[in-house]
């Protein structure tokens, strides 16, 4: 199911059934790579996880809406700067500045939104969102910036002078 | 993954304590739950979310609904949370200023009525 892509330079895709009951393993798969790779604090992290499982439930959505069998892409990057990670849908294409705009908290019609909050917690909680819809799917590409990779002779280096 | 909907109650109040990752997959079975205590009679709902390890949008979502099914039904809806990834997620969306939310499920259930 996972694989190493070959021609984009280090990476990983993971492609999960379009299933609520998968979202759970898309989460767990970006926080243990994140996690792995010691480049973000924790709560950082958690922040990407978010990200990850808000952009999922949309493209999972998608699909369940339009009875499309196909699966929903994770892709995993890695730069000198930052982590990133894409997830990709089939669908028709996502427009985000169609989204509504939602009444202020404080009108009582603002109860009648349950939905649409997922892109704007995803602006917020990394620090670079693009979405690049086409007419055969969406692409979520989501950074986040980080130094750079440890060095694992580095680190190695610094046990021997302990 | 299995969410931990435990109902109990505490006095005039109704606590449904949240265990576990509500998102897409398990918010649903979060909302049949709440919509069950409404048509139940149930007026003065706390949902205790410190058992919570992850909520998304689509849990946020649930309580949004479930708070004006009860104000609809003249009943209140709050929350218990001190998890401060938690607390983050409706801080971002503006949701703290729409929610009463506890430190406790004793300081929920003993706001006046």
């Amino acid at each position: 199911m996972a694989r190493v892509l070959d021609g984009t330079g280090p990476g990983i895709e993971l492609e999960i059934p379009a299933r609520p009951e998968y979202i759970g393993l898309a989460r767990l798969v970006v926080s243990s790579l994140a996690s792995s790779r010691r480049r973000l604090a924790d709560d950082r992290i958690h922040d990407l996880k978010l990200a990850v499982s808000e952009a999922c439930t949309n493209a999972i959505e998608v699909h369940a809406g339009l009875d499309i069998d196909e699966r929903v892409r994770l892709r995993w990057f890695e730069g000198d700067d930052r982590l990133e990670v894409a997830i990709e849908d089939c669908g028709p294409g996502f427009d985000p500045s169609a989204l509504p705009a939602h009444p202020p908290v404080t009108d009582p019609e603002r109860l009648n939104f349950e939905r649409g909050l997922g892109i704007p917690l995803i602006r917020t909680l990394v620090d670079r969102v693009d979405f690049a819809p086409s007419s055969a799917g969406t692409s979520v590409r989501m950074v986040m910036y980080c130094g750079p990779a440890n060095d694992p002779e580095a680190d190695l280096a610094d046990e021997a002078q302990d | 993954m299995e969410l931990g909907l435990d109902v109990s109650e505490h006095g005039t109040a109704t606590v449904l304590a949240v265990k576990g990752e509500v998102d897409v997959y398990t918010a649903p079975r979060l909302r049949e739950r709440l919509v069950e205590l409404v048509n139940q009679g149930k007026r003065s709902i706390v949902i205790d979310l410190e058992g919570v390890e992850f909520l998304d949008s689509t849990g946020l979502g649930v309580l949004v609904g479930g708070l004006k099914r009860l104000r609809t039904n003249d009943g209140e809806l709050s929350l218990v949370c001190t998890q401060h990834r938690i607390l983050r997620v409706f801080e971002i969306t503006g949701l703290t200023k729409v929610f009463a939310i506890h430190d406790s499920v004793d300081a929920a259930t003993a706001v006046p009525k």
